[in-house]
């Protein structure tokens, strides 16, 4: 079966102002709105558009996390994701032990195409897709603001430093999304109660034989040094004649 | 302890990117630490004798392939992992080429990469950005194992050219993969200067309403030497090409002046801007959070500013 994989990750919506613990160990996320990461919404949407395109017969979602995580997967399946694998794990997850988790849901599922965020706006690591493609040794093409599929083969437009950069890869690989790749659609009340009923398989690390390594150590948190309130300047001339005492202009 | 720290050099087959002069001076950081620059090119000349000028460099290595013509991280990786080995440290610059390739490399040396460091606090220890740059997190790589790593330019001064490190061919013995094949880039041409590395940027965002309206800041822009940015929401509404997007997602720039200009200040743009030194602030609404930022701040109608600034400074 042709099948799309689509890894999501729950974290902290991107509304919520963060704040950092006042001991140093995290940022506060009890009582805090969590959502599917936004990019990993693209992916998702993505993947479903090449379904209903029929580029594809089955979309699957998966995450590695606590038990809470299965909200997000209960969203995703709302949006559309034809079933859901919770891999469960509690504590911090590091993109390379997420990567091997992924690795063998690829091996298991068979897919087509891995899709992914290109970044969780929690940790900002933009990690996980690379790490995947390298110990699957597939191709990979991250930051993908557009994405066309023939037989075989990708050909996916990168959003890179010089401008748009496009690549061919052969099939199965993974492509990481950008902002620009798609809008994802609203999930509408019907969904969420269809949603229910879809399957959401749950599994464990150990199941699977990936070890739960923490190989960085957070070792504090802080908030970040802020800048000095500057001033209301009355008009153009005022605000020329500031800079130039400080020799901007 | 001496550190031996290998930098992926990142170029366009002729020019030394200038990212790969801030990963060596964030390299300089780690004590007692010895800095070697491999460029991967189909010809790496011009760029390896760039590489040796930067203080601080000890060694350069190339590795010359055909294949390298173009920067694919999927055929890159194994390269850089075969010489690896003799490395404490490798290092990359967190721009979409390292971005894209460190990761790889980590992932095929079976190691954790600490993204976008922005301090080095000792050989292990670094900190980094998370939350778009709403906290700051102190790592330390456990276990003895190697540190790969991507170097967030912005925290960075580029490294001094002076210098003349020697310059070796390297060959490497590693499969790889064809699968993955570049078709095309397209840039916009422009002789302003670049936006990662100017020392002045006017950024506009979605008051300007519409892509000819861009023109005032590219006039304005030109008459200061500026590079021209935008804000997320004037990319996606198509003013502006999205090579020009500044903040969490698009570059992270750190100017002598940067000047919001119809810019609301999500924060997801300002992560991109929290190092600039002055930051000047153009806008209709006072209650804007890019005045909470802003050292300069100037409420008004920008048709009427912007025209009347680039007449007083001219």
């Amino acid at each position: 079966m042709k099948r799309i994989l689509v890894g999501i990750k729950r974290v902290v919506d991107y509304n919520v102002r963060i704040r950092v613990k006042p001991d140093g160990s995290g940022v506060i996320t009890d009582g805090v709105k969590m959502s599917i990461n936004p990019f990993d919404e693209i992916a998702l949407e993505e993947a479903l558009r090449i379904k209903e395109r029929g580029g594809a017969e089955e979309v699957v979602v998966a995450t590695v996390g606590p038990a809470d995580c299965q909200q997000q997967l209960r969203s995703a399946l709302a949006m559309g994701a034809d079933r859901a694998l919770h891999v469960q794990a509690d504590g911090v997850i590091e993109p390379l032990v997420a990567a091997r988790v992924l690795l063998k849901l690829v091996e298991k599922e068979q897919p087509m195409l891995a899709i992914l965020g290109k970044q969780a706006i929690d940790d900002d690591n933009s990690q996980t897709g690379q790490m995947l493609a390298a110990l699957w040794n597939r191709p990979q093409a991250t930051f993908a603001s557009k994405v066309e599929l023939s037989e075989g083969k990708a050909r996916v437009t990168r959003e890179v430093d010089a401008g748009l950069e496009t690549l061919e890869v052969d099939l199965p690989a993974v492509i990481t999304t950008d902002l620009r790749l798609n809008e994802p659609r609203y999930v509408k009340l019907p969904d969420i109660m269809k949603a229910k009923k879809k399957p959401l398989e749950t599994l464990t690390l150990s199941a699977l034989g990936v070890e739960q390594k923490q190989r960085l150590k957070q070792v504090k948190f802080e908030p970040p040094p802020q800048r000095q309130k500057g001033i209301r300047v009355r008009d153009a001339a005022e605000l020329v004649e500031a800079l130039r005492k400080k020799g901007l202009v | 302890m001496t550190s031996k720290v290998l930098i992926v050099a990142e170029h366009d087959g002729a020019k030394l990117n200038p990212a790969t002069a801030k990963c060596v001076t964030c390299a300089r950081g780690i004590s007692g630490a010895e800095i070697t620059v491999v460029v991967c090119a189909a010809d790496a000349g011009a760029v390896a004798a760039q590489a040796a000028q930067l203080t601080g460099v000890s060694k350069v290595i190339t590795v010359e392939n055909p294949v390298n013509a173009h920067q694919l991280s999927a055929t890159l990786a194994p390269q850089i992992v075969a010489l690896a080995g003799a490395f404490t440290h490798v290092l990359g610059p967190s721009t979409t080429f390292g971005k894209d390739l460190m990761p790889r490399v980590a992932a095929l040396l079976d190691t954790a990469q600490v993204s976008d460091i922005m301090a080095v606090e000792s050989p292990t220890r670094f900190r980094r950005p998370i939350y778009a740059g709403n906290a700051i997190l102190t790592v330390e790589v456990e276990g003895g194992s190697k540190v790969v790593g991507t170097v967030r330019a912005a925290s960075f001064e580029a490294a001094a050219a002076g210098g003349s490190a020697p310059i070796e061919k390297a060959t490497v013995n590693a499969e790889l993969p064809s699968y993955t094949r570049f078709v095309s880039v397209s840039t916009a041409k422009s002789d302003r200067p670049d936006l990662q590395t100017a020392s002045r940027v006017i950024s506009g965002g979605r008051a300007l309403g519409s892509a000819d309206a861009f023109k005032i800041l590219y006039s304005l822009a030109d008459k200061i030497g500026a590079a021209v940015g935008a804000s997320r929401a004037a990319v996606d509404a198509g003013y502006a090409p999205n090579e020009l997007q500044v903040g969490q997602t698009g570059k992270i720039i750190a100017p002598e002046l940067y000047v919001a200009i119809g810019i609301s200040g999500a924060i997801q743009h300002l992560t991109g801007i929290k190092d600039a030194r002055t930051i000047v602030a153009i806008n209709k609404d006072s209650e804007a959070p890019i005045f909470e930022v802003a050292d300069y701040g100037l409420v008004g109608d920008l048709f009427q500013i912007v025209p009347e600034l680039e007449k007083l400074i001219g």
